[in-house]
């Protein structure tokens, strides 16, 4: 039996949260699927916590203005553009 | 027309005409961008997205005089171990009829295993150059994490990912790594590796250990003498995996035993969590990542009749299949609010330990071998129905991605069934010469 059982809601709030809609056999399965995956995952509950210091360090260049796209290029794989601009709907 | 369906787009590209790869085809996987040329990712929602620039890795390979046959098929957006979430179709096994080619750069080793390119690059995040090299009886490199830019690469899990080459063997791989390695401002974690700065500055180093004594370039150090490597074998990567996989991994380290090198058996308790640890940080990248697929910038045409969020979703909906929104979804549910801690921290945690276990091992081996995949390659439909048993089948290379460290696959023999078996080879980061000097004495 699955401990993290999961619901349909659950997972509707999750798509929603995602930007994705779901059809609702998509629901079904991911409801049923999920449940298993986030069991698995309960076993990081075992890890134990590590002292790690990780070897990173900062990478800085100039702040200069470089060579880049032209907007033309920028905007040309969107589906609209206007006066140069991407067009998207209306955002409420 | 080829019939394992390798590519997405056959398009040549032309290079410079001059250099190391003169002459040669190189497959370019289609999550890599090339100015032009269509590059989809496997995916509906990048169906007719023409990139405006090059990959660092195109750009270095059309000047080191390398031809482009076109770009190879994938999992969609490399969320997947078979290739067959594309939405292009699945790719067929050249070397194991009905069998998949392995996953996410299953178009790329197969065109090189067909003899359709005489190599190819591919993406690794959680095994995924390794891998298809296994299931089609090739070689794979996966580099140490920032030795291969990334820049012009689609991103699916930026921590974990590398760009590395396929090729049918060692030293093939090994030229055409050196080619697209290297430091590049276009990606802050790249570096020079140690022993590229060290082969420009003509510096003669002492003789001395295993890695001391290898020559200077990497296509150079595939020169098959193993004699005096010293080999750990992670027993927990063995537990589990098929018998005949097993087998035929004990023929291969036989063989490396005859030719001088000597193994040990070592535990490595913290891979046993490698899997969830690889899903958990893959996803959550990835749920970030792939918001910035909302059908403005590129990808299928919105109808604008709702809000931006219902458009958003709606665009998402049409364009992503459904291996990709589960995990874009699992990775925002790991990212939630209440969840963070138990899944995200922890499975950082979890990457942490690993490192510091590979580590250990590799302060007392050269290298470590395990088999690339625990099983042989599965039936073509087999696997797409349950995910969590597709995602079990990286146990063996997903530690590496989480390391950062640099690996091979090379092929190890076959199963009685006759199909193909890779040898995982891990070195110790940017110990790319020691690898492909261990790996070429097989292949």
């Amino acid at each position: 039996m699955s401990e993290s059982a999961v619901d349909p809601e659950e997972v509707r709030h999750v798509a929603d949260l995602s930007r994705v809609d779901l059809d609702d056999e998509e629901v079904e399965r991911f409801t049923e699927q999920f449940g298993e995956i986030l069991d698995a995952f309960e076993a990081l509950e075992e890890v134990p916590e590590v002292e790690s210091d990780a070897d990173l360090v900062n990478v800085m260049r100039p702040d200069e203005t470089h060579e880049s796209l032209s907007q033309e290029e920028a905007l040309q794989n969107a589906p609209e553009s206007e006066d140069g601009y991407f067009k998207g709907p209306k955002v409420s | 027309m080829s019939t394992y369906n390798a590519f997405v787009t056959r398009e040549t590209i032309e290079g410079s005409g001059e250099g190391p790869l003169a002459g040669k085809t190189v497959a370019v996987k289609d999550n890599i961008s090339t100015d032009g040329v269509r590059t989809t990712c496997g995916s509906t929602m990048l169906e007719d997205y023409v990139p405006p620039y090059d990959a660092t890795v195109v750009e270095r390979l059309k000047a080191a005089g390398a031809t482009i046959p076109g770009k190879t098929n994938m999992d969609e957006f490399g969320m997947g171990t078979t290739t067959e979430t594309s939405a292009f179709g699945a790719t067929e096994n050249p070397a194991a009829e009905g069998r998949v080619p392995g996953g996410s750069s299953g178009g790329s080793a197969a065109a090189v295993a067909a003899g359709e390119a005489d190599l190819a690059l591919g993406t690794d995040t959680g095994g995924s150059i390794r891998c298809p090299a296994a299931f089609c009886g090739v070689v794979g490199i996966k580099p140490t994490y920032g030795l291969v830019s990334r820049y012009g690469l689609i991103a699916y899990a930026n921590s974990l990912e590398q760009i590395g080459p396929i090729a049918p063997s060692v030293e093939e791989a090994a030229e055409l790594l050196e080619v697209i390695a290297g430091q590049d401002d276009h990606d802050a974690t790249t570096r020079e590796a140690p022993w590229a700065s060290e082969k420009r500055a003509g510096d003669a180093r002492e003789q001395g250990s295993f890695e001391e004594e290898v020559g200077s370039g990497l296509g150079e150090a595939a020169d098959g003498d193993v004699d005096g490597l010293e080999i750990g074998i992670p027993t927990e990567l063995l537990d589990g995996a098929d018998e005949a996989v097993v087998e035929t991994f004990w023929d291969a380290i036989d063989e490396l035993e005859a030719q001088g090198a000597s193994y040990h058996e070592v535990s490595m308790e913290s891979l046993e969590h490698a899997v969830e640890a690889y899903y958990v940080i893959a996803m959550s990248e990835a749920s970030s990542n792939l918001a910035r697929f909302d059908g403005v910038r590129y990808g299928p045409t919105p109808e604008y009749e709702g809000n931006w969020n219902e458009e958003f979703a709606g665009v998402r909906e049409e364009g992503f299949g459904e291996e990709v929104k589960r995990r874009i979804l699992l990775g925002t549910y790991a990212l939630s609010a209440g969840y963070h801690d138990k899944y995200y921290k922890q499975a950082q945690d979890a990457r942490a330990w690993i490192k510091q276990d590979f580590d250990d091992a590799l302060s007392e081996a050269d290298v470590l071998a395990s088999p690339t995949m625990p099983v042989p390659p599965m039936k073509r439909g087999e696997s797409l129905d349950d995910p969590l048993t597709m995602y079990l089948a990286d146990a063996n290379t997903t530690p590496v991605n989480l390391a950062n460290l640099p690996a091979i696959s090379v092929p190890a023999g076959e199963t009685d069934d006759g199909l193909p078996v890779g040898l995982q080879i891990v070195g110790p980061a940017f110990g790319e010469k020691t690898i492909i000097r261990a790996g070429s004495a097989l292949a």
